[in-house]
């Protein structure tokens, strides 16, 4: 990066300045070549993943659900867990693509795009998980209000936070497809127009639905993703909070809080920050986009996992001070039970994951160290899971009666869908990284001519005489003049 | 309606907006202006009349939150009502996550579904591209042709002065 003068702000965020024609060749680069080495050997691991999971899967669906390890004091354990998890990962994706484009925060450009895949992928990891909880996952479509007949109670219970879940999930996969597809549809003209082979162009043609860049096209285009942006900011929101009153609204101790929706949804920005970053410090190199994906990206989302670790951690040391200050007995067992108790690595591997790991943040050196910021990354991912994982067992595991106490320890399925579910991710992240354009071109061209002129409104200082912009009346004269024409 | 156009090209976007000022100073129709992302000013320059989606979405939106909070209703009051641990029939605090969801559901749905009514896109749709590299690295506008020859040779001359790469006549369904 060259240097700028002493006092000037960096507001840089592609390294040099490409031309317009650069960016689109680099980023098609990954799509129209082969890929390197590295990918054909994350591929092969993913596609055995994948592997895993469809076998268990079929196991799981042949045998029943008492192939896991779950039993009458653990009814909700991996599955759970993981459902969790994976919706949790997704939200950073829309806080990437829509919370950060309502901020105007110019960093988002070169992550939103694959922030986005990520979370749509993700939500279909999660659910996968309550589908094949149900044991007969054929008669999935109960859990939506059909036609009343006579399987069972005539409507859904919509005082169910499980019913408020399905609602949450399916609007916010729609809403992200939709909402990531739009994103694509300029980019897919861009690769559409360069396609050299008849089957591609024809693909692109179908999917970029004539796009042609027109400027009334745009100006409609930037107000519909405001619109979606400010839809999916409190949908995302939402989301996680309605998984939190899964547990909030029941009498479990450890689970009976108020604090959990925020706290969740705290929790779900830091597990998706962290994955985030696990798979771009793996593309930027695998696919040579350290231009676009720079270590100041890397740097600001080191920042965000850094806040909301601190939340995270905030929110654990105040379940702990309500557990001792509001003096119920199974509250406060069930908190000295989780620190101590049999499942206690579980919780201090999440302290120490979620609580300590981030605060190495604080550190410059660390945020801008790929290496430090990799393996963070997934300690933060690790951390997260187990976090998950201490809610839902430990409450289960011990509550109320000690008659009614148990273990669960997972089983060779247990595991092996969890591998699994890494599998389909990781599966489909590979086939979109070396099919669809992981960064949007359109938007990193925008910012890299914003970035040469240091704003917008420097562009009017290169205004030839007589070219300032139209008055009010001068667009009301011509609007006038060419009043009826079309468009 | 064909019409006559000029399509002018331009490498950096401040001769395209400048193009654009000075067209619509000289009262000339400015047709369309072609870009491979949204450029900054252009609304302005074009005189671009503010959309009216953000209506669509309000509109749809309320319509998903009616509709769930009367669906709901009438599921649990009207057709079925279902005793769950005493509470009351018309649980309406309960109603709300739901409600909300299909709030956002409609509206972002109905948003897209009118934005690619109102832009004429569909899927395989056949475009028109009025330069090549549009999509890429080039910038375009496209100027009605002027039925005045005098008018006509000052549009040309006001391209070329803004920095046109190419200024070329086409037919166009405009």
């Amino acid at each position: 990066m060259d240097k700028l003068p002493e006092g000037v702000l960096e507001t840089r965020w592609i390294t040099g300045s490409p031309t317009l024609k650069q960016i689109t060749d680099d980023i098609s680069r990954p799509m129209e070549g082969r890929p390197g080495k590295l990918w054909y050997i994350l591929f092969g691991i993913a596609v055995l993943g994948l592997l895993d999971l469809l076998g268990m899967a079929t196991w799981l669906v042949a045998n029943g659900i008492g192939v896991w390890g779950l039993n009458n004091s653990v009814g909700w354990a991996f599955d759970i867990t993981n459902f969790v998890f994976w919706i949790g990962i997704g939200h950073a994706g829309t806080l990437i693509s829509a919370i950060l484009l309502l901020f105007r925060q110019k960093w988002r450009t070169s992550i939103n795009r694959s922030a986005e895949a990520m979370t749509i992928f993700a939500v279909m990891c999660a659910g996968l998980f309550p589908l094949l909880h149900m044991g007969r996952p054929w008669d999935a479509f109960f859990i939506f209000p059909y036609v009343p007949n006579q399987h069972g109670p005539l409507w859904v219970n919509f005082r169910s936070p499980l019913v408020w879940d399905v609602f949450a999930i399916s609007t916010y996969f729609t809403i992200s497809l939709v909402f990531w597809y739009l994103g694509l549809i300029p980019d897919l003209a861009t690769l559409r127009d360069r396609a050299t082979t008849k089957i591609k162009k024809a693909v692109f043609g179908v999917l970029s639905m004539g796009w042609n860049g027109s400027h009334r096209t745009w100006s409609r285009y930037e107000i519909v993703s405001l619109i979606l942006a400010g839809l999916a900011t409190p949908l995302v929101l939402s989301v996680h909070s309605i998984v939190s009153m899964d547990f909030a609204t029941s009498l479990l101790p450890g689970w009976h809080t108020t604090i959990f929706p925020p706290y969740f949804v705290a929790g779900a920005i830091y597990s998706g920050f962290g994955m985030v970053l696990t798979l771009l410090i793996l593309t930027r190199s695998s696919m040579n986009l350290q231009r676009y994906i720079t270590i100041k990206h890397l740097d600001s989302m080191a920042k965000v996992l850094l806040l909301t670790g601190s939340i995270v951690g905030f929110a654990y040391a105040t379940e702990f001070f309500s557990a001792w200050y509001g003096g119920n007995i199974y509250e406060r067992y069930h908190f000295v039970n989780r620190a101590t108790g049999p499942y206690a690595f579980g919780f201090w591997l999440m302290m120490l994951c979620n609580v300590l790991a981030p605060q190495l943040f604080w550190w410059k050196k660390i945020r801008q160290h790929v290496g430090a910021l990799f393996v963070i990354s997934i300690l933060v991912n690790i951390g997260m899971w187990f976090e998950r994982f201490v809610i839902i067992v430990v409450s289960l595991h011990r509550a109320f009666l000690p008659a009614s106490w148990g273990m669960f320890y997972p089983t060779v399925v247990d595991v092996g869908i969890l591998v699994g579910s890494f599998g389909l991710f990781f599966t489909l992240f590979l086939l979109f990284i070396r099919f669809a354009p992981m960064i949007a071109i359109w938007e990193v061209k925008g910012v890299v001519t914003e970035q040469a002129h240091g704003t917008h409104v420097a562009v009017d200082t290169h205004v030839i005489p007589g070219s300032e912009a139209p008055t009010e009346a001068v667009n009301a004269a011509v609007n006038a003049a060419h009043e009826g024409e079309r468009p | 309606m064909r019409a006559r156009v000029v399509i002018a090209t331009f490498p950096h976007v401040d001769g395209l907006l400048n193009a654009v000022r000075r067209a619509r100073r000289e009262m000339l129709r400015v047709y369309d202006v072609y870009a491979p992302f949204p450029v900054h000013g252009l609304d302005e320059a074009m005189g671009i009349r503010r959309t009216r989606l953000p209506k669509v979405t309000l509109i749809a939106g309320l319509t998903g939150l009616t509709f769930a909070l009367c669906f709901q209703y009438y599921a649990n009051v009207l057709d079925w009502p279902l005793n769950v641990g005493g509470k009351p029939d018309n649980t309406t605090l309960a109603f709300i996550p739901i409600s909300f969801e299909l709030t956002v559901l409609f509206g972002g749905l109905t948003t897209v579904a009118a934005f690619l009514l109102r832009t004429k896109l569909f899927p395989s749709k056949q475009p028109w591209l009025p330069a090549p590299g549009i999509t890429d690295d080039t910038f375009a506008i496209v100027i009605r042709k002027p039925s005045a020859e005098e008018t006509h040779q000052r549009t040309l001359a006001l391209l070329t002065e803004c920095g046109a790469a190419t200024v070329t006549e086409s037919e166009a369904d405009l």
